[in-house]
């Protein structure tokens, strides 16, 4: 009986994702181990391996599938002596593979396309029940409306079809489905907030421009992902900012012993501590020195970690990822500027893990090397803060009565105010501020 | 001198008009309704009703039958076709005092008469309570009765509306039918049953020509099995009286002729609004093929007129008159009622083996151009339907493949016309495949069939 490979869930949040590329075509041996194709998910490419071994005897999901199913059957393999007829059965008549009535192809029914749970009935963010047809449910989550913003008219205010049909129509209660649910997904990144999704609807977009005078450019699994989850970020998260100037001279000055004194292999050094290295390691620190802002919102609890996991937006082509440096505030200097290198590096390629960007719990965006000076970062769920780096700059300064010369750098914290009030948030940054002014202070 | 002014007045005391005439005095307005003949207007006294206890007593009639194939014994069995009648009569006689009595519950003030319009708030009434009554609104719920086709004029001896077979003074040895919606079905599966030779002619492909495809090719199949004969793309072009039978001219498809003998015709080509000698030209009340129009709360296009059930237009069955009229009368009352959604009015015909249906047929999907998922699952696999004799039958379910709506269901078979009201509720509400598939069902029983055609629709069937 030929085994049936299935669609493996990457992650396990994982629903669905596309089989980007067949590495095997059908009768090529494989052993245990191969890499036979690659999946892409709305954030990275990874390779399926084989689980056992034997002869492709069939694809089943042609390569560049989009939204296949996790445990779909993507393709069957042969075992030792069987051949192509053992496939017969398989592809057609075997109730494993083809249960439908009416015939439906093998695919079809073992993948059926409604992937979308209704799901129980959700509750508002005062907690109260929303009343909801399973179908409204349903249409709302394919549609990534919030059903907290939609109006009900069904009996006594009971969210129905006719009035997911309404907002859809009228572009109304976009943000995704409740944050609750979903808070612990795939992280996206900050800065860039995408387009209001609750604007004009694309016709009338298009309207205003010429015809022919642009490009549609369909979007991908990174850019949806991004337009969704700040969307709901921002409307959702209550944003408030503090900005601080720290100096930056001495951190420079540690950074160029550091780096010059780094052990050598093979003639090259083994780290090069960047300015960006030194600015998690003071994030993480301060956060560890001030624990009430390393934190999580849900709607019952204050989710107070132990570890300090630092996202690092890394922009990379067609959008931004934010890989996790873990346990940040434990780990030298060193250790963090080489995973950073590494994860930077496969970001790039869109081969981080999954559990490489998800989760986190403060993040750090720096444009400093583009040379802005100071911007405002949007919150990234679950995290609670996130820190905006401008760039290190000769500036002016008073110091005592004169005007000195300093390196400086200004940051911009955005915190969460349901879980980081104000003065939590100064706290946070003064700390921050230690650390990178006092730089020595991060080395013990 | 009786009231004459009143809030609401009801024209029509049908389904429609009656339940109409109870919201309206439960929300606080003062009712009259008024009827020309008897209360409860067709349904109770020459339609729904007489007809099911005329089909009840066949049904227990084939039982006896067919004793032996549950070990008994009935010897010598006939019935007495003027019993059987008068069992009928007595069923509707019983329900229309039943409204009488709900009338004078509820202080509906009920006006014997014929009613005519006089002007907006006014009726001129002739009969017994002759006189002008007055009243802000009034809803015309003044039914529907048997289209007449040309050739085919019912005349109450040789050819039958149904008032006349639901009065049967002979049994017809042969019996012809004309049309197969469900009155003309339905006869034939009684008059088949009592054993009569009965052949039913319809214009369109198929019987039942509501209905979904298969779910009529089955029930052809299953009435042809008893014996009925069946032609399609067939219509009586002309029909010549004797003086105890008819022969009747019948044009098949490819237009070939033959000639039918039989005792009496059953002329059941559908009904037609009764619109006429209502004074609708006199207040320039728009009608359209033999309809009142009226939007999705029952009003016309003259303020202060209101229609509904039959008269204001198809599907004419009772229980959407119901509604309508409470929906008209509760948006008079000014609530806030949602307006008619006809995708989701059920239908039944109460034939041998039962046919019933809500929402759109596989075939209309496939129209409308929706991508459907369809599940079935035949009676031959349920066990209580094995242990009632009834073997024979389908319930199809049919979903929107990307959103899981429940679009249609469609059932063949018995005791299917009390089953389709779960699905009804569960596409009132809302459900998805997901919450019928995870509803407990109590076993064993016919119910039981229902999440399973679901079910079958996932490919998840459990028992075939």
């Amino acid at each position: 009986m030929p085994v049936t490979i299935t669609m493996p869930a990457l992650s396990p949040t994982m629903e669905s994702g596309t089989l980007a590329k067949w590495l095997v075509k059908e009768g090529d041996e494989i052993s245990s181990g191969d890499v036979i194709a690659e999946i892409e998910t709305d954030k990275a490419t990874m390779e399926v391996e084989a689980v056992d071994e034997g002869t492709i005897g069939k694809i089943l999901v042609e390569a560049g599938t989009a939204d296949v199913a996790v445990n779909a059957p993507i393709a069957l393999l042969l075992e030792e002596g069987e051949d192509a007829s053992a496939l017969e059965g398989m592809t057609a008549a075997s109730p494993a593979a083809a249960p439908a009535a009416d015939a439906a192809p093998a695919k079809e029914a073992a993948a059926p396309e409604v992937s979308v749970a209704a799901g129980p009935a959700p509750t508002a963010a005062d907690g109260n029940r929303i009343f909801s047809s399973p179908l409204a449910r349903r249409l709302a989550k394919m549609n990534d409306l919030d059903l907290a913003k939609v109006t009900g008219t069904g009996p006594r205010g009971r969210i129905v079809k006719r009035d997911i049909d309404a907002a859809i129509e009228a572009g109304t209660a976009k943000a995704g489905a409740p944050a609750a649910a979903e808070a612990p997904k795939a992280a996206a990144a900050p800065a860039a907030a995408p387009a209001p999704a609750a604007g004009p609807s694309d016709a009338q977009v298009l309207k205003l421009f010429e015809e022919g005078s642009y490009e549609l450019v369909p979007h991908d699994g990174m850019r949806k992902t991004i337009a969704k989850r700040l969307t709901e970020a921002k409307q959702t998260i209550p944003h408030f900012y503090v900005s601080v100037d720290c100096k930056l001279d001495d951190l420079l000055a540690l950074r160029g012993q550091l780096n010059a004194s780094a052990p050598r292999k093979d003639d090259k050094p083994t780290f090069k501590l960047s300015v960006n290295d030194m600015v998690i390691k003071a994030l993480a620190l301060a956060l560890r020195d001030v624990p009430d802002a390393n934190v999580s919102w849900t709607s019952d609890n204050m989710v107070k970690h132990k570890h300090v996991d630092v996202g690092v937006a890394v922009s990379i082509e067609g959008g931004l990822i934010t890989p996790i440096i873990r346990r940040a505030e434990e780990k030298a200097l060193s250790t963090i500027s080489n995973e950073m290198k590494d994860m930077g590096k496969r970001a790039k390629e869109r081969k981080l893990k999954p559990e490489e960007y998800q989760g986190g719990t403060t993040a750090v965006s720096n444009m400093g090397m583009m040379g802005v000076k100071s911007f405002s970062a949007v919150v990234n769920p679950p995290h609670s803060t996130i820190l905006a780096v401008g760039a290190g700059e000769k500036r002016p300064i008073i110091e005592g009565d004169e005007i000195k010369v300093a390196t400086m750098m200004t940051v911009t914290l955005s915190t969460d105010h349901r879980t980081v009030d104000g003065a939590l948030g100064a706290e946070l940054l003064k700390a921050f501020k230690g650390y990178i002014e006092n730089p020595m202070s991060m080395l013990v | 001198m009786a009231q004459t002014e009143f809030d609401v007045i009801v024209v029509g005391s049908g389904p429609g008009g009656y339940v109409t005439a109870i919201r309206s005095s439960q929300l606080g307005l003062k009712t009259a309704i008024v009827e020309k003949n008897e209360l409860g207007g067709i349904c109770l006294n020459w339609g729904c009703i007489p007809t099911k206890a005329l089909l009840r007593s066949a049904e227990i009639f084939h039982f006896m039958k067919n004793a032996k194939d549950y070990g008994l014994s009935a010897d010598n069995v006939s019935f007495d076709l003027q019993k059987v009648v008068e069992r009928s009569r007595g069923v509707s006689k019983q329900l229309n005092s039943g409204v009488g009595f709900l009338m004078k519950k509820n202080k509906v003030t009920v006006i014997k008469g014929t009613a005519v319009l006089e002007g907006k708030g006014a009726l001129t009434v002739s009969g017994d309570d002759a006189g002008t009554y007055k009243a802000k609104h009034i809803i015309l719920a003044t039914g529907a009765r048997p289209r007449v086709l040309p050739g085919l004029e019912p005349d109450g001896q040789l050819i039958w509306t149904y008032f006349n077979a639901l009065k049967p003074d002979i049994m017809p040895k042969s019996l012809l039918v004309v049309g197969s919606g469900a009155i003309g079905i339905e006869f034939a599966s009684f008059f088949n049953t009592m054993g009569a030779d009965v052949t039913v002619v319809e214009m369109m492909p198929k019987i039942l020509p509501v209905e979904d495809d298969e779910i009529s090719a089955m029930a052809r199949k299953s009435l042809e099995k008893q014996g009925i004969k069946i032609l399609t793309e067939a219509k009586v072009t002309s029909v010549k009286k004797g003086g105890n039978n008819v022969e009747a001219t019948i044009e098949k498809k490819g237009g070939k002729t033959e000639v039918f003998k039989a005792d009496r015709i059953i002329s059941a080509v559908g009904v037609q609004g009764n619109i006429e000698n209502l004074g609708l030209e006199k207040l320039g009340i728009k009608t359209d093929r033999g309809c009142i129009v009226i939007d999705e709360f029952g009003r016309t296009n003259v303020e202060g007129i209101y229609a509904i059930g039959d008269v204001a237009g198809p599907p004419m069955l009772a229980h959407k008159a119901e509604h309508e009229g409470t929906i008209c009368v509760e948006k008079i009352a000014g609530l806030h009622p949602h307006p008619m959604d006809k995708s989701k009015i059920p239908g039944c015909t109460y034939c041998h083996p039962q046919v019933s249906s809500v929402g759109l047929t596989e075939q209309a999907c496939k129209a409308k151009g929706l991508d459907v998922r369809v599940g079935r699952f035949p009676f031959i696999a349920n066990g209580k339907a094995i242990a009632l004799g009834e073997p024979e039958g389908m319930i199809k379910t049919i979903f929107d493949k990307k959103t899981g709506q429940l679009l249609g269901a469609h059932m063949i078979g018995a005791e299917v016309t009390e089953l389709i009201q779960g699905f009804i509720v569960a596409m009132g509400l809302e459900t998805t495949e997901e919450e019928l598939m995870e509803t407990i069902f109590p076993h064993p029983t016919l119910s039981e069939m229902m999440p399973e055609s679901v079910r079958d629709a996932y490919g998840r069937v459990i028992q075939t």
